[in-house]
């Protein structure tokens, strides 16, 4: 082939047009066939079906929340015996919490952050199948133990000592405290190649103070990620040691403590909540200017208020012990630290209501479930500032109102926003336009059937129901209250029915797109619907924060990139100016056999601690192989 | 005013569910501890309620008022984003305002529910999977005595409970007197509370503790100090020695049938520690630890198969002929 005869000296400022859309789309292009697919490593292809993969946990978590409607939609119920509740629960608090919220936004950001940044592939493409690879194996490893009975039913949160093996001594903890072990490792890998990505990969000119909102959202709740996940890694893991190996962390007859747990649990634990909710914002702010036609009023005071919650996130943790006998004035601090975060927070909601305020806004769906969001949300915060008094908490602290009071947080917070960037994105990803119609019918079923299903529970934790029961009798006047809720929450899960109809619908039959529906701003708009293997043609050059706004007929461009290989370009952290050329890695198959042998070595652990001595070696061979030096060009500056 | 706030709130809250007050509600407060915790909570609420309003209100009228004329995303007056800055920061520090008010108002609040009294009477609380052990300590062992799922005390009284688990995370709560407080193995929690009035109060644990977590119910009964005085003097006599032949044989039964290996019946043979002391079952008003009432049918079908009624519970369904069964009933029904 002529072109392998002279490598590396095709650039893309010698070729134009379709030549050079051609050119670069066979360099980039994921190899066809099913071998192919398994050594994908496009952030397009690994976030598609990190996000599909999400939304199927989604799916499986809600159906076990309906099942636990029914069971508990009156009184002494025989739906589900206690056991299979247990489970149940467990099941939908680990799959809601650790399989769709944490890796949805993750998945988004995958999908969306190396485009909106400008660049042709996220950092480290094998790291990020391979994180892809662990997800999708860690929660298969849950549900197929789920299925065979052995799913855990010691609780999302899996307390000690219930969780210990004198109290729990089939499999079912080590069965959970493992799948944490797989959705930190793929949590961490896409919190690595997306600070990498925002700090090293941006177009040129996007400075800092260029960057897109949603990119700063996902950029912090990387941090978080980052700081929260070795928490709950070394609480999960001295767990499975206790349990398999006699170590003696939260013995209390031995020198441990049950409270130890608790502590690393929350300490992860609570800035887990801000890793869910802080995409959430991102994709408010997005969809907000998209949608109100102006940008988002305060940017920098958003921005601000997304590094204070990070930071605030990590300092109150104790709020979720209150009740486990602490000192009274420690606990009094903690309660103002929980309180001082409704300040960011409020901060960056003002900064939404006055853009509406000024903005002229296009009621399609997308801005509905931001609407939708701002009220359910602010109510769901609120209730927090009253969870975080030590006073209140002790009454409604695992009762019903705490539930109420987090499905308002994660699901105003985080799921409304996440519908409406499913409806704002689909074109983007598919190139074809969501039903519009059907996104009305979405968002009301859902409005109506979330607070029809979760608002009742305030009042039936204040009336005294608590928490993870799988019954109750029929004197303890909860039924009605219980029988609404019940009934909202078929309405809500219609709501999702109807999105899942939409899109496979939409797929099919949906309007064609084109490369910018919305007419947004940011730079994912800048490319064809879906987007070609390659991104862009040409790098674009960002002068505005809202590149597409201000240069809306042509986008300025650099070129100079390898048309003949892969070569993405690297600028600096603060004013993005163009560093380096470097090479992105090839499709490989080395990430899904690293992820196998992987995955080999952790089930093998709960079973033996031998599996730590024979299942190093197939890990080893399989890094081995996806590093073997290849002889690529050294990166020119 | 505020009382007219409150009563409004009230009568909000508890609308659907007007025919029928708690018995184990937080907002219906029947001592000191819960009538503060209320009294906060309801600040907050208001606090709460009016922020809400205020956001949905401003969110209507951005959303219905007349928008500026430019058409251009990006022509923006830069008068309104100066003002908008500053009302943004204002609104800011007035978050921070509130927060920091409610954060006083909370420690107020907690400083009066925590409040200790040296001269409470203690008892000490021992959470088991899945119910109470009750352990009424004197300083002479011949005044202490230990009873289950039915925590009798004085109105008027502070009362200390002191709580320990004897296996996993529990938590003690009786809505109406006062917060929960975990019961956690290797360390000794306690809360304060009076009772008011002479009542039943239920209780339940809130500390998920495994399959029969929703099955771990007690009663506090407040009684006047008379009465809790006689009641006391009561439980600290011996168990009543079988009056009739039926019960006679239902107490040879109770030790040869396995049940004396795990339950306590103090003036008899039976010692086991494992189950609930069963000493003066007969006066309790449920079984099961708050699970059914106390009947001769109920208790019947409870130790026929507990199994059945508790799944997962500790207690093993026995081999016993229905005779037998009914002579160990009788038995239980006696020991008053």
């Amino acid at each position: 082939m002529s072109i392998a005869a002279e490598p590396n000296d095709l650039r893309d400022d010698v070729l134009n047009g379709l030549q050079l859309s051609t050119q670069l789309e066979r360099v980039w292009r994921t190899p066809s066939g099913w071998m192919g697919a398994l050594m994908a490593v496009d952030h397009k292809v690994v976030g598609r079906r990190y996000i599909v993969t999400a939304f199927v946990f989604l799916l499986l978590g809600g159906i076990l929340a309906v099942l636990m409607r029914v069971q508990l939609a009156g009184p002494e119920k025989t739906f589900l015996s206690a056991d299979k509740y247990n489970q149940v629960f467990t099941m939908h608090g680990s799959t809601m919490m650790f399989l769709f919220a944490v890796p949805v936004m993750e998945a988004f950001a995958v999908y969306l952050v190396p485009l909106m940044v400008g660049t042709r592939n996220i950092a480290f493409p094998r790291l990020n199948a391979f994180s892809y690879w662990m997800f999708l194996f860690g929660g298969c490893f849950l549900w197929i133990s789920f299925l065979f009975n052995v799913g855990p039913d010691v609780g999302w949160f899996s307390y000690v000592p219930l969780s210990s093996l004198q109290f729990t001594p089939t499999k079912r903890a080590d069965v959970w405290a493992q799948m944490i072990t797989f959705t930190e490792v793929a949590a961490l890998a896409v919190a690595v190649e997306i600070v990498v990505t925002v700090f090293k990969l941006r177009a040129p000119g996007m400075t800092l103070d260029r960057i897109p909102l949603f990119v700063w959202a996902m950029l912090v709740t990387a941090f978080l990620v980052m700081f929260a996940m070795p928490s709950i890694m070394v609480a999960s893991t001295s767990l499975i040691l206790d349990r398999l190996v006699n170590t003696r962390f939260y013995d209390s007859s031995s020198g441990g403590h049950p409270l130890l747990w608790q502590h690393l649990f929350w300490f992860f634990g609570h800035p887990e909540v801000y890793i869910i909710f802080i995409p959430g914002t991102g994709m408010v702010s997005a969809i907000l200017a998209t949608f109100a036609r102006r940008p988002v009023i305060g940017y920098p005071v958003v921005i601000l208020s997304l590094i204070a919650t990070g930071f605030l996130s990590f300092g109150l943790w104790v709020h979720h012990m209150f009740v486990t006998g602490l000192p009274q004035l420690g606990a009094a601090l903690f309660t103002a630290s929980s309180m001082l975060i409704a300040v960011p927070s409020g901060l960056q909601i003002f900064c939404w209501l006055a853009t509406l305020w000024d903005g002229r806004p296009v009621y399609r769906t997308p801005l509905l479930f931001v609407i939708g969001f701002i009220v359910i949300f602010v109510l769901g915060g609120l209730s927090g500032v009253m969870v975080a008094s030590v006073p209140i908490d002790t009454q409604v602290h695992d009762t019903y109102f705490v539930v109420a009071h987090f499905h308002y947080v994660l699901i105003g917070g985080a799921v409304f926003p996440l519908i409406g960037a499913v409806y704002y994105w689909f074109p983007k990803i598919a190139g074809r336009m969501l039903s519009e119609r059907l996104g009305r019918w979405n968002f009301w079923l859902a409005f109506i059937g979330f607070n029809v299903a979760f608002f009742p529970m305030h009042i039936l934790g204040l009336i005294g129901m608590p928490r993870r029961v799988y019954t109750y009798t029929a004197d303890m006047d909860w039924a009605h209250l219980n029988l609404l809720s019940s009934g909202g929450a078929l309405i809500f899960a219609l709501s999702f029915a109807l999105l899942l109809v939409n899109v496979i619908y939409s797929l099919r039959k949906g309007e064609l797109a084109g490369d910018n529906p919305w007419d947004a701003s940011t730079l994912e708009w800048a490319t064809s619907s879906p987007p070609p293997p390659q991104n862009f043609d040409r790098i674009p050059v960002v002068k505005h924060r809202d590149p597409l706004w201000a240069d809306s007929e042509s986008l300025p461009v650099v070129a100079g990139l390898s048309a003949e290989r892969r070569e993405v370009l690297l600028t600096s952290l603060a004013e993005a100016e163009p560093q380096i050329r470097e090479a992105s890695p090839e499709p490989s198959i080395w990430p899904l056999l690293a992820a196998i042998a992987t995955t080999i070595f952790f089930i093998g652990s709960i079973f033996t601690p031998w599996a730590v001595l024979w299942g190093t070696p197939p890990m080893a061979v399989t890094l081995i192989g996806w590093f073997w030096p290849t002889g690529s060009k050294e990166d020119e500056e | 005013m505020r009382v007219w706030v409150r009563r409004v709130l009230v009568l909000c809250m508890t609308w659907p569910l007007a025919a029928c007050a708690g018995r184990q509600s937080a907002l219906d407060p029947q001592g000191p501890q819960s009538g503060q915790i209320l009294h906060t909570l309801f600040i907050f609420l208001a606090v709460a309620a009016m922020v809400w309003t205020a956001v949905v209100i401003v969110l209507g009228i951005g959303m219905l008022r007349r928008k500026r004329s430019a058409d251009r995303p990006l022509d923006l007056h830069q008068a309104f984003e100066e003002r908008s800055g500053r009302v943004i920061l204002a609104l800011g520090i007035a978050t921070t305002v509130i927060v920091l008010g409610l954060s006083l108002v909370s420690y107020a609040g907690q400083r009066t529910v925590f409040v200790k009294d040296e001269k409470a009477h203690t008892l000490k609380i021992i959470g088991h999977q899945w119910w109470w052990e009750v352990r009424y300590e004197a300083d002479s062992p011949h005044q202490s005595f230990v009873t289950a799922n039915e925590i009798r005390i004085p109105t008027g009284q502070p009362v200390k409970v002191e709580l320990e688990s004897a296996d996993v995370i529990h938590s003690f709560w009786v809505p109406s007197l006062t917060g929960k407080m975990d019961l956690i193995p290797g360390q000794k929690n306690e809360l304060q509370f009076t009772a008011k009035n002479a009542g039943v109060y239920r209780g339940q644990c809130a500390e998920f503790c495994g399959i029969q977590h929703a099955h771990m119910a007690f009663a506090v009964i407040a009684m006047s100090p008379d009465e809790f005085g006689r009641w006391r003097d009561h439980e600290n006599q011996s168990a009543n020695s079988p009056a009739d032949q039926l019960g006679k044989q239902g107490e040879a039964l109770f030790r040869g049938r396995g049940c004396a290996l795990c339950h306590n019946i103090s003036g008899t043979l039976a010692g086991g520690q494992l189950g609930p002391d069963l000493t003066h079952i007969g006066s309790r008003t449920t079984i099961a630890a708050g699970t059914l009432p106390n009947t001769p049918a109920t208790l019947g079908a409870w130790i026929a198969d507990p199994q059945h009624i508790k799944p997962g519970n500790l207690m093993p369904k026995m081999p016993l002929q229905s005779d037998e069964l009914i002579a160990i009933i009788h038995y239980l029904e006696q020991l008053k």
